[in-house]
């Protein structure tokens, strides 16, 4: 039962770096209605701009907020420069250019901080917390809760501000909320920008765990899809337990099904989803798009 | 008629003459009286872009040899191209040196997926293709594969080695592995498992895997301290092995730890890691590594430094990877040297081969590289090293493979 | 004659006369080229025609890829049987993913064959007895038969153009007719599609089978001309490379699959030849002026260069 527990619970930690990607990721989507396949690189970029504030003697949390203010201002110019002219262009050219950011950041990455991987500091006591059996890392509670933080802030921004409703309209249906007087380029810029920071914050939580590399998103990135997709597309709320669910749905493979064994868990725990998919085409906590005919 | 003798006797001392002075080295595709021209494929792109540097690295010290007047004269032309570590690139790459760009001799093609792809096309060539940067055993086969040739000791008997400290050192061994799951994983695995023999059964209680795009390893950690385990043997790169040290100490798990070398660096692995929960942490040596304090001061390490500011500046000082490529360009460069003037692509083969006790600044003290017709592992010796919170402490005897 | 037809012959004729002015590196490369080509026509046929997005035609390519390389390495198969087979078993599975598929739409869809994609070098590692685990499979590149004067480079380069002949032959015939409208008519409007009598879920399922079989024959065609196969050569970076190539050739058009099949095969090299040091910088530049300039991919801006040119003036 202990290492069932414990499985749970690491389960839950790995599901958490998992969401707070996941979470930039419907960001954007919500936004601006384009997979950003750049998203998890550029938050690698971003980690290590704060990195290189940390080396300069910065303090942490005020690394932490310029890096966040930073990330932001480099999604308004990414959009600005870059997908605002290709806007009009079918939505896989756009997908295809965001690809072509995600190379660019990688490469530019280790170009300017090598491929070397760095440690990356956790703002969080270095102690492991025990309760009763189990034992957590601090940084793992601390990560979570960063990550439910951001998800309150995004609930509240599409729930509760103007500037979310007239995002979310922008981005559904750009021609109708033009008429209706929402500046629809100014929404996808900003859309951008905070999908960056949002990245920015989970690559400062993820760094700590998987040192930072310039690699170090690409994986992530992976499960973050998965998350999403499974949670659905249109939910943040839905896109961090769909993070644990696929981060714990792993480890309890990885540990009880031994014919399958840790060799094939992604291929188990990709399989599950698709077959969520099937019964709930939109992720479990996705809602119908409607299209016009 | 005396004179038409005489004139033909002239034409043929001349043509011996010629046929003699000009060695075989001269037909040789790449090799002119100035120049020898190298191929290599690297990953500077793609997920295994972190090895590039080892490419890049290699160009310096060629750069470094041409500015001290090159091999016997000759510079050397260094052509490298990225696969991004994709078997069908590799062999694309391969092609265009070979045949495009006519090298004389493929050098530290990196990876093992990629190198088998090249594997027998090389071999059907007859073009050198030497010193490897892969663990595989594969490339010790002169036998069937007589123009491909490894350098680094092979993964398995790493992990043989391991083994026999084991069956050696701890009583009641439970053993549990960690590996990747890939051909280098598999390789580590079946040499301590070889080493482990009738053993292996009893003492094995848990295997766990891998995958490098994996984000963390928390779960496998988590199941190895279940399995009652008390000897983790520990086959990841350093990305893994950061997570494996910090989170085994973190759960309280206090196995005999054995970290292979490919993540034995202080300043990649040890310290992010932490050095106290890398305390005690035993690995086997064959380099010196670039960021332990013990060889601060050290000749060959200052030379290092020296270099790498000099010709590669952009490289970083804390990556192995670039010691790593120093001291395998210095072999080839000695192989080169040996050939003396004939560079045909048979005589670099078998001066290849014919390695005798090189030592190399960079290596640890003790450790010599030898070849010979019929063996084409290079390095086959490695020393054993525990963690004592600031150094790598060798123990023990240097182990030799090739002796059994 | 009109002038497609024209472009056409003139491509059929330097097809022809280029095995005999090339080196064998550079048919090696053209070779590659015709494999990316089917199977960029494959995905196109489901992306472009359809409206299907797919994520992870990396796995069929693997599927066909392997199969070849399991038949001709454990069975003695001679390569020319492989071609089909690999085609055959990707229509089966590509056609059994599509059902379930049926149930998915644009980013979902993408998004499930996307784990299509992953999956498949873990599963290859997994039945190692088969697939040789990640130490993969190394072949023998076939000779000309009948003692035909033809290096071994010339030889398959004929044969992958032949098969490519054969392929967009039969995918122009599909296209161009009433399966064509059929499945234009799904992309586009599928209620109006459905109203219409067209049976959604079996055009699609089948578009699905289709477009898998191509991607599938193109792997088979990869075996044996790469003469290995490994799980690293199928990872996700492959399907993403087709995406790529499909979505900058054009969709949607017949001639953009030999188009993307260029780009993918030779913008990397130029780029590497570019800058070692950050090869990929340059490649993502690439992508991203294609893009702008061309948002329709290469078929479709050069279809209005044409359009230009030809419209009558006034």
């Amino acid at each position: 039962m202990d290492i069932f527990l414990q499985q749970v619970v690491s389960g839950i930690a790995t599901g958490g770096i998992y969401a707070s990607l996941a979470l930039a990721l419907v960001m954007i989507y919500q936004a601006t209605d384009v997979v950003n396949f750049a998203q998890g690189e550029m938050a690698m970029f971003s980690t290590y701009l704060a990195w290189s504030m940390l080396n300069a003697g910065v303090p942490y949390w005020v690394t932490f907020f310029a890096t966040v203010a930073l990330a932001f201002l480099l999604g308004l110019v990414i959009e600005r420069l870059v997908i605002r002219p290709v806007e009009s262009a079918p939505i896989l050219s756009i997908v295809i250019v965001t690809l072509g950011l995600l190379v660019i950041h990688n490469s530019i990455a280790g170009w300017i901080w090598s491929y070397i991987q760095k440690p990356f500091p956790s703002p969080f006591p270095s102690r492991p917390v025990h309760m009763g059996p189990i034992i957590v890392g601090a940084h793992d509670i601390g990560e979570i809760s960063v990550t439910l933080i951001v998800l309150l802030l995004l609930f509240a921004f599409f729930r509760y501000t103007p500037v979310g409703l007239a995002m979310r309209a922008a981005a559904h249906n750009p021609v109708s909320s033009r008429l209706s007087g929402i500046r629809v380029s100014r929404m996808l810029m900003l859309g951008w920008g905070l999908a960056a920071a949002f990245g920015a914050v989970a690559g400062m939580m993820v760094a700590p765990i998987v040192t930072l590399e310039p690699n170090m998103m690409g994986g992530i990135q992976i499960y973050a899809f998965a998350a999403a997709t499974l949670g659905g597309f249109t939910s943040p709320g839905g896109a961090v337990l769909g993070g644990i669910i696929v981060g714990v749905a792993e480890n309890l493979v990885g540990t009880y099904v031994r014919f399958i064994g840790t060799e094939l868990k992604l291929t188990v725990a990709l399989a599950i989803i698709i077959i969520v998919l099937l019964v709930r085409p939109r992720g479990l906590f996705g809602r119908a798009v409607v299209r016009r005919v | 008629m005396n004179v038409m003798r005489r004139v033909l006797m002239l034409l043929l001392v001349g043509t011996v003459g010629l046929a003699t002075a000009l060695p075989a080295g001269a037909q040789t595709p790449g090799v002119t009286s100035t120049e020898i021209k190298i191929g290599n494929t690297n990953p500077y792109s793609g997920p295994a872009s972190a090895y590039g540097t080892i490419g890049k690295a290699l160009g310096a010290y060629f750069k470094k040899i041409n500015d001290e007047g090159g091999i016997n004269g000759r510079k050397i032309n260094y052509i490298t191209y990225d696969d991004s570590y994709a078997p069908p690139k590799t062999v694309e790459m391969v092609r265009r040196l070979v045949e495009q760009d006519q090298v004389a001799l493929l050098f530290q093609t990196l990876g093992t997926p990629t190198n088998s792809a090249i594997h027998k096309y090389m071999n059907g060539k007859q073009v050198p293709h030497i010193f490897v940067a892969t663990g595989a055993t594969k490339w010790n086969d002169p036998k069937n594969f007589p123009w491909t040739m490894g350098w680094q000791p092979n993964y398995q008997i790493e992990g043989r080695i391991y083994a026999q400290y084991v069956l050696k050192n701890v009583k009641d061994a439970k053993v549990g592995i960690l590996y990747q799951n890939d051909d280098y994983g598999k390789d580590y695995r079946k040499g301590f498992l070889d080493g482990l023999g009738e053993a292996a059964k009893r003492v094995v209680v848990l295997e766990q895997t891998y995958e490098v795009t994996d984000p963390t390893i928390d779960s496998q950690i988590v199941n190895l301290k279940n399995s009652g385990a008390n000897v983790f043997f520990n086959v990841t790169i350093p990305k893994f092995a950061v997570q494996a040290i910090k989170k085994s100490h973190d759960i309280g798990w206090k196995p005999v730890h054995l970290l292979n070398n490919v993540s034995s660096s202080l300043g990649t692995t040890l310290k992010p890691a932490g050095l106290e929960a890398s305390k005690g942490l035993i690995t086997a040596l064959y380099m010196k590594e670039v960021t332990d304090p013990q060889w601060k001061n050290d000749k060959a390490y200052l030379d290092w430094v020296a270099w790498m500011k000099k010709y590669y500046p952009e490289g970083a000082l804390d990556d192995q990877a670039n010691a790593y490529a120093y001291s395998v360009a210095a072999t080839l460069v000695q192989a080169l040297k040996q050939c003396g003037n004939d560079l045909s692509r048979q005589n670099i083969m078998k001066q290849a081969a014919s390695l005798k006790n090189l030592e190399l600044p960079m290596l640890l003290p003790g450790i010599k590289i030898n070849t010979s017709a019929t063996d084409f592992a290079p390095i086959e010796q490695e020393q054993l090293a525990k963690f004592n919170g600031e150094i790598w402490q060798v123990f023990g005897e240097l182990i030799d493979a090739s002796k059994k | 004659m009109s002038a497609p037809t024209i472009a056409v012959l003139v491509a059929a004729v330097i097809a022809l006369v280029l095995p005999f002015m090339l080196s064998n590196f550079r048919l090696f490369q053209f070779t590659q080229v015709f494999i990316y080509a089917i199977a960029l026509l494959g995905l196109n046929m489901l992306t472009g025609f359809n409206g299907q997005i797919s994520l992870g035609h990396g796995a069929f390519f693997a599927v066909g890829a392997y199969t070849g390389a399991i038949m001709m390495d454990r069975w003695n198969v001679p390569y020319g049987w492989t071609i089909p087979v690999g085609g055959l078993l990707c229509l089966i599975v590509g056609f059994l993913f599509g059902i379930p598929a049926l149930r998915l739409e644009g980013l979902y869809l993408a998004l499930a064959t996307f784990a299509l994609a992953l999956a498949v070098p873990q599963i290859l590692k997994y039945f190692e007895h088969w697939t040789g685990g990640s130490q993969g499979i190394v072949l023998t590149k076939p000779a000309a038969p009948f003692g035909l004067p033809l290096s071994e480079d010339q030889w398959f380069y004929f044969v992958t153009l032949v098969v490519l002949f054969v392929m967009f032959v039969l995918a122009r015939n599909l296209l161009s007719g009433r399966i064509g409208r059929a499945l234009v008519a799904i992309r586009d409007n599928p209620l109006a599609a459905e109203a219409m009598g067209v049976n959604k879920a079996l055009y699609k399922s089948l578009t699905f089978g289709v477009s898998a079989a191509y991607t599938g024959v193109a792997g088979a065609l990869s075996a044996v001309a790469i003469a290995f196969v490994a799980p690293d050569s199928f990872n996700i970076l492959l399907s993403i490379s087709l995406l790529t190539g499909s979505v900058i050739g054009g969709l949607a058009s017949i001639s953009g699959a030999i188009y993307g099949a260029l780009f993918i095969q030779f913008v990397p090299n130029w780029a590497q030849d570019i800058s070692k040091a950050a090869p990929w910088a340059i490649f993502g530049l690439f992508l991203i002026v294609f893009m702008y300039v061309m948002p329709y991919g290469i078929a479709g801006a050069l279809r209005l260069v044409w359009n230009r040119l030809t419209r009558p003036q006034g």
